[in-house]
């Protein structure tokens, strides 16, 4: 009877799935997206665009590849333009999947699992964008190895004391562990898509990526103990990637960028933009397949809420750098704001204090937090504006620092705009087949979720 | 008791790999697993839909030893981490930067620190594998259509062949009185 004592009060909230389902009925709804829901002419509509985008990046790359980074607009005193925007913005976006597996996992925030599965994958799918970036803008990828410790005939070795050594080590880690997280939380289902699967092909697929997984309850037992432990280990990681990410600014002494605030900030614009792409591919995915069962008003409204409160962190950020241009008596600092609000920039300035803290307030009325067509909206403007934030983070300390004789203005080419368009069709690409051929919810974690799935009698039995 | 148990492995002597009973719920699982291990069958697995509080302790597995390995994985990480920067910054490839230390230890900090998270995090998947001793291609259990469910809704408890109490007529008797959905002799 302790049992009943510890929820004295009705929970009045939407619930994370909706009633009527059982074991049975959430396995054959997921996995039936995957191996009997036939191809649709949509689908293949959307994807013949998202893959021409891809191609139009490939074709971006080929011709940088022949003739170097000089196609960008980048020149002194602008070295870093689109490529170093683009990477932090998708860098960003990969954060909010780590969060809602790691941290919410730890948090026991039964409602992570409906999301958590496609939110992994979109945090994979955003590092492999972001990862190109920082590559191609070496100007020799082909000697991007050059960047890791290893013994070479040059007895070279790479600067410890570097940022962008750092870097390297962060984001490949952070590749590496979401990869494996990700794999990890597949396997059940994939035994699931195993047993179910009918063409003997995809049996012999999916049986060989489950590894044999057999649900016994030792494996299950060392299997809890690993994602626990995994869980937190990403924890820190994730918190730690983009705060290395902002030590790559806030080491160096530009203007705008040699801040203490720059870490913390940076962390939650990244779950910001990510909680942001989050909700503009649940949406429409939600819809489309059937899924609203699983991921209820209750899963909206409280990424919603994450979103707002992360919004709210980034607000003080901007506040405090503003304050900060004023109150520190340095006059690189605040011509940095001046410059900010009446520069040549002031427009994107302007826009991105309108995508990232005026238009979000409206999240915290309910109607616009349940509405899925405002609700989608927001978090394409919050992703506008996260884009905004990072521009204007490079570019506008770039183009004006110290010296006037060295200012310049930065004027991205088609080639910059193709690159960064052609991530995102890459990015929908891979999204566009995930959903196809993996469970694109955790199966096993939903069912787990079910009154039925709780076992009370085992203190007796035990006697 | 060992972590990687003899009687998980699919390689056997006996024709028979043991005796499977099936169930409709988690609850029944759980109760008929307590009764069969307080009978006195060690040699016993369970098989569940998802993860079951409790059911690994009520077939007698009370420890693994995946957290050892990820301390372990997590230490080796770091310590590699330290004395690769210490090897390369002081000894091999020492670089003057305005007279500051060789053994400059704030900046190796993070590097250590992802290094620790990514050694530990490789062992936490891969020792979780290797200790289930997956991937295991074939293994007896599916050898049982029924088993099929096992990843669906169906509920399933073994008594291996290998267990000293185990004896066709008498395990498969007991397991009838726990009231299971049906009883299956597993071929090995």
């Amino acid at each position: 009877m302790a049992a009943n004592a510890q929820i004295p009060v009705e929970d009045r909230r939407v619930p994370v799935i909706a009633p009527g389902h059982t074991f049975s009925t959430i396995t054959e709804k997921i996995s039936n997206i995957v191996l009997k829901r036939p191809i649709s002419l949509g689908w293949i509509f959307g994807f013949l665009i998202v893959f021409g985008m891809m191609n139009m990046l490939m074709v971006a790359l080929g011709y940088l590849f022949i003739k170097g980074t000089g196609i960008w607009g980048i020149n002194i005193p602008i070295g870093w333009g689109f490529a170093i925007v683009n990477f932090v913005w998708w860098i960003g976006i990969g954060h909010a999947g780590t969060l809602i597996s790691a941290i919410l996992a730890l948090l026991r925030q039964t409602w992570r699992n409906s999301i958590n599965r496609f939110a992994e994958a979109m945090t994979l799918f955003a590092v492999a964008c972001a990862g190109i970036f920082p590559l191609v803008h070496t100007g020799r990828p082909w000697l991007a190895y050059w960047l890791f410790p290893y013994p070479n005939t040059m007895r070279y070795w790479p600067n410890f004391r570097s940022p962008l050594v750092w870097d390297v080590f962060a984001v490949s880690t952070y590749l590496t562990i979401s990869l494996v997280f990700w794999f990890m939380g597949l396997i059940p289902d994939l035994a699931t898509l195993r047993d179910r699967a009918e063409n003997i092909w995809l049996q012999r697929i999916y049986g060989m990526l489950a590894m044999g997984w057999r649900n016994s309850a030792r494996h299950w037992h060392r299997y809890e103990t690993a994602y626990l432990l995994l869980a937190g280990l990403a924890t820190p990681l994730v918190l730690s990637v983009h705060t290395v990410v902002s030590f790559d600014f806030a080491v160096g002494i530009v203007p705008g960028w040699h801040t203490t605030i720059f870490p913390p900030y940076f962390v939650a614009g990244a779950i910001y933009s990510g909680f942001a792409m989050v909700l503009c591919l649940a949406i429409p995915i939600r819809a489309i397949y059937g899924l609203k069962d699983f991921i209820t008003e209750r899963h909206l409204e409280n990424a919603a809420k994450v979103m707002l409160a992360t919004g709210l962190i980034v607000a003080y950020g901007y506040a405090m750098e503003a304050f900060m241009g004023w109150y520190s008596g340095n006059q690189y600092d605040s011509f940095l704001l001046w410059n900010r609000l009446h520069g040549p920039y002031r427009f994107w300035y302007a826009a991105l204090l309108a995508c990232n803290i005026f238009i979000p307030q409206v999240l915290w009325l309910r109607k616009f937090r349940i509405s899925t067509g405002w609700l989608w909206l927001i978090s394409f403007v919050v992703l506008v504006g996260m884009w905004l934030e990072r521009f204007i983070i490079v570019i506008v300390s770039l183009t004006r620092d110290f010296v006037t004789s060295s200012w310049g203005m930065y004027y991205p080419t088609k080639w910059d705009w193709m690159t960064f368009a052609g991530t995102i069709g890459m990015f929908l690409t891979f999204m566009w087949l995930f959903v196809r051929v993996l469970p694109m919810i955790s199966i096993f974690e939903l069912r787990s979720l079910l009154p039925e799935a709780q076992v009370h009698e085992a203190e007796e039995v035990k006697q | 008791m060992s972590d990687v148990s003899v009687y998980e492995s699919p390689i056997h002597n006996s024709p028979t790999y043991g005796l499977m009973a099936e169930f409709d719920s988690a609850e029944e699982l759980v109760t008929a697993a307590h009764k069969t291990h307080a009978a006195g069958y060690k040699k016993l697995d369970a098989y569940s839909p998802f993860p079951i509080e409790g059911l690994a302790e009520a077939i007698g597995f009370h420890k693994n030893r995946v957290a050892l390995v990820v301390l372990i994985g997590g230490l080796t990480g770091l310590i590699s981490a330290y004395s690769l920067q210490y090897w390369v910054a002081v000894i091999t490839y020492p670089t003057n930067v305005g007279g500051r230390p060789y053994h400059s230890w704030p900046s190796f900090i993070i590097v250590c620190f992802e290094l620790t998270i990514l050694f530990g995090g490789l062992s936490a998947v891969i020792g979780m594998l290797a200790l289930n001793g997956l991937p295991m291609p074939y293994h007896p259990v599916f050898n049982v259509p029924e088993f099929a469910k096992a990843s669906e809704d169906k509920f399933f408890l073994i008594v291996f062949s290998s267990d000293p109490q185990y004896d066709a007529a008498a395990t498969r008797s007991f397991l009838s009185s726990l009231a299971p959905r049906m009883i299956a002799e597993v071929p090995s």
